[in-house]
């Protein structure tokens, strides 16, 4: 086990994981998002920094709950109405789109950021031919004839995988099965070209093999278009399949982040170390899970000081007390724990283990 | 894991037991269908052979569509069977099981906010099944009620509360005490943590390990989450189109699957320590087949990379191979000498 590692000052939450090329996608910065409730205002989001490199996929980890849904859906700008961004920005290729106006959000989303959703037969229209559907976007957003919008939709149905696309194109979504669904939406996600596409559980409500195809597939559109993706997902083996860098989210704040085979292997924050702990994995099989006590902290009336430390088995006084931005560690990694020391042992220890 | 304790002290029957169990449901018209002379009918189970030991974890794994809710169902006495046999003890048992026989075999379900009466108090449940049951003399029904609780790790005040007052995993905590209200031999699991959040689903799973452990309990675990069923089960079983095309202790299973859909099953989990897929193609291709119209001969045969012009024949049974005793799998190439052309394929695909 290495020695803990020098932690360099403290930087403010905005710190920046990972060193990526140079040129980022999307941006966001001190992220905050309130939702206003009948028992006070929730905060969902609370100062949420990351970046997405171009062609590279980001993770975004939690339990539900956690805000994750709530950032992604915030970077979209389809927050529920009750909620609100308060402060922050979200820059996608260098424009902000916290201070634009609908009309120009909606030009954004159609040509340069798309979404995948977790559950394909309700996100698709019941009533329209699949092959419209993907034929829409480029239709309305980069003015293709129906023709030219109809040979587009074939293409990307074939470039996604659909069988038979010639007759396909006319099915409607109910005769497909929920993997073709999900490839449908896939196909409209990629239908104008975007640079970002934001995922939202997309595997979750598939069966194992097919989450498997559908995993090769995103990868694959990654690594051939250069297209950037942000992966939601409370799967952590998901996560190790798909993306490069994750992020990990507790009671709306990001308690961890850095290149994925370090983080999910040599977690640097309690709570990663607990998920890690109480999912059962596959390759290791443990004498017992070892779950994560209590349960998550209310977003109305946060803990003060770290939000993990009622269930942390490390926490001590400061960590009542002290506010626990996100600090940059070697390795472009970053974690929010003022005593990570403590997990590395307790790394360790697992391993020694096993 | 706890392998070894089940299988020394089992004696002569299996406290349950299935021998081609069918369950087939009718879909549209069935006077067009006599006309027409045509099968409308959804195989959903389609000939099961199972048998769960006494205190032994046997899991049922497979796609959704596979048939496995609808063979718990069929197993726990919920959903009346076509054709075949299920035995309780040695016994078999008909459609209309007796009060003793209900008893035996009882159900968790996936979704804890649904499974629960939201009407009926925590004790309310309780106190229902142990009544009508007989389960412990009248006046001893509230102490039961209280003992059930902490059993499944709750405080006894929670007799009073509603289910809503819960939260998902202690939910699951209360179906499971209502389960286990009735002394059940064994215990069916419908995919119990897949609806929890994943620091929640370890309680549950920890939860079932010491039930079954601390009462003997048979359990039989439906999931889709293979590293769930290698932490809890001792035996799997893998089912495919309505049935089982391998059946396996689960050490064995996970490092020698035989049957060409379990290898693809395995190859298809993700994995923590295994980095972003290759840019290879996945495990497998395609989406299962209609159980409307499940494929003449060997049921996989439209996936399988391996398949064969015997395959479209002959229907595989589940057989097994004297080197490898407890490992049955339904393909015809599963236990091919090696060496022969067959075995090369394996290597190939």
């Amino acid at each position: 086990m290495t020695a803990p590692e020098e932690s360099q000052p403290a930087a403010p939450r905005q710190a920046r994981a990972g060193g990526g090329p140079a040129g980022t996608v999307l941006e966001v910065r001190d992220l905050h998002v309130r939702i206003a409730s009948r028992q006070g205002t929730v905060r969902a989001v609370d100062g949420v920094s990351f970046d997405v490199s171009p062609g590279e996929a980001l993770g975004l980890v939690g339990e539900s709950g956690s805000g994750k849904s709530m950032t992604l859906r915030a970077v979209l700008g389809v927050l529920p109405p009750e909620a609100r961004v308060t402060s922050g920005e979200i820059l996608l290729d260098g424009v902000n789109l916290v201070a634009q106006t609908q009309n120009e959000l909606n030009r954004i989303r159609g040509t340069k950021m798309s979404m995948i959703f977790q559950e394909p037969m309700s996100a698709l229209n019941p009533v329209m031919r699949v092959g419209w559907q993907i034929a829409e976007g480029p239709q309305v957003n980069l003015g293709f004839s129906r023709a030219k919008a109809a040979e587009r939709a074939l293409e990307l149905m074939r470039r996604v995988g659909i069988p038979d696309p010639e007759r396909r194109f006319r099915a409607y979504p109910h005769e497909f099965s929920g993997g073709m669904r999900q490839r449908v939406m896939i196909a409209i996600a990629l239908s104008c070209d975007p640079e970002v596409i934001l995922c939202d559980e997309p595997t979750t409500a598939l069966d194992v093999t097919i989450q498997d195809q559908i995993l090769r597939l995103l990868a694959r559109l990654c690594r051939e278009s250069g297209v950037s993706l942000v992966f939601v997902t409370h799967d952590l083996p998901v996560v190790a399949q798909i993306c490069q860098r994750v992020s990990v989210m507790y009671g709306g704040q990001l308690v961890e982040s850095g290149a994925v085979s370090d983080v999910l292997l040599d977690p640097r924050h309690p709570y990663t170390l607990g998920l890690v702990r109480s999912a059962p994995d596959f390759d290791y099989v443990r004498e017992s899970l070892i779950p994560i006590p209590g349960a998550p902290p209310s977003l109305i009336t946060p803990p003060p000081g770290c939000r993990f430390h009622p269930r942390c088995e490390f926490a001590e006084e400061d960590c009542r007390v002290s506010e626990t931005p996100l600090r940059l560690l070697p390795g472009g990694r970053a974690t929010a724990c003022l005593h990570y020391e403590r997990v590395l042992d307790a790394v360790a220890a697992d391993r020694a283990q096993s | 894991m706890t392998t070894a304790d089940s299988a020394a002290s089992q004696p002569a029957a299996a406290p349950l037991s299935a021998r081609g169990v069918s369950v087939y449901f009718p879909v549209g018209s069935q006077v067009v269908a006599r006309v027409q002379g045509e099968e409308r009918r959804l195989r959903a189970v389609d000939g099961v052979d199972l048998e769960i030991g006494r205190g032994e974890a046997l899991a049922l794994v497979g796609e959704s569509g596979s048939g496995k809710s609808t063979l718990a169902l069929a197993l726990c006495g919920l959903q009346p069977v076509n054709s075949g046999e299920i035995k309780l003890n040695g016994k078999a048992v008909g459609a209309r099981r007796s009060q003793a026989d209900r008893r035996r075999v009882q159900m968790v379900f996936q979704d804890p906010y649904s499974s629960l009466n939201p009407r009926l108090t925590v004790g309310g449940v309780l106190r229902e099944l142990l009544r009508v049951h007989h389960v412990v003399p009248r006046g001893d029904v509230a102490a039961e009620s209280k003992r059930l609780l902490t059993l499944v790790g709750l405080p006894e005040e929670a007799v009073g509360a509603y289910p809503r007052q819960f939260s998902g995993g202690q939910r699951q905590r209360i179906a499971i005490a209502r389960a286990l209200s009735l002394r059940p031999e064994v215990l069916i699991a419908d995919e119990p943590v897949s609806a929890l959040d994943v620091s929640v689903q370890a309680t549950i799973l920890n939860l079932l390990a010491s039930l079954r452990a601390e009462l003997g309990l048979s359990l039989l675990l439906i999931s889709h989450n293979l590293a769930v069923v290698r932490h809890l089960c001792d035996r799997v079983a893998v089912m495919y189109l309505g049935r089982i095309v391998e059946v396996a202790p689960t050490e064995q299973l996970f490092s020698d699957p035989r049957h060409p859909y379990t290898r693809a099953l395995l190859a298809a989990i993700p994995r923590l320590a295994v980095g972003a897929p290759d840019a290879g193609a996945p495990a497998i291709s395609g989406d299962p087949p209609s159980p409307l119209r499940i494929p003449a001969g060997c049921r996989f045969r439209t996936r399988c990379p391996i398949a064969q012009q015997r395959c479209e024949e002959e229907d595989p049974e589940l057989t097994g191979a004297a080197e490898a005793p407890g490992h049955l799998a339904a393909c015809h190439f599963a236990f091919a000498p090696a060496g022969t052309g067959l075995a090369r394929a394996w290597e190939q695909a």
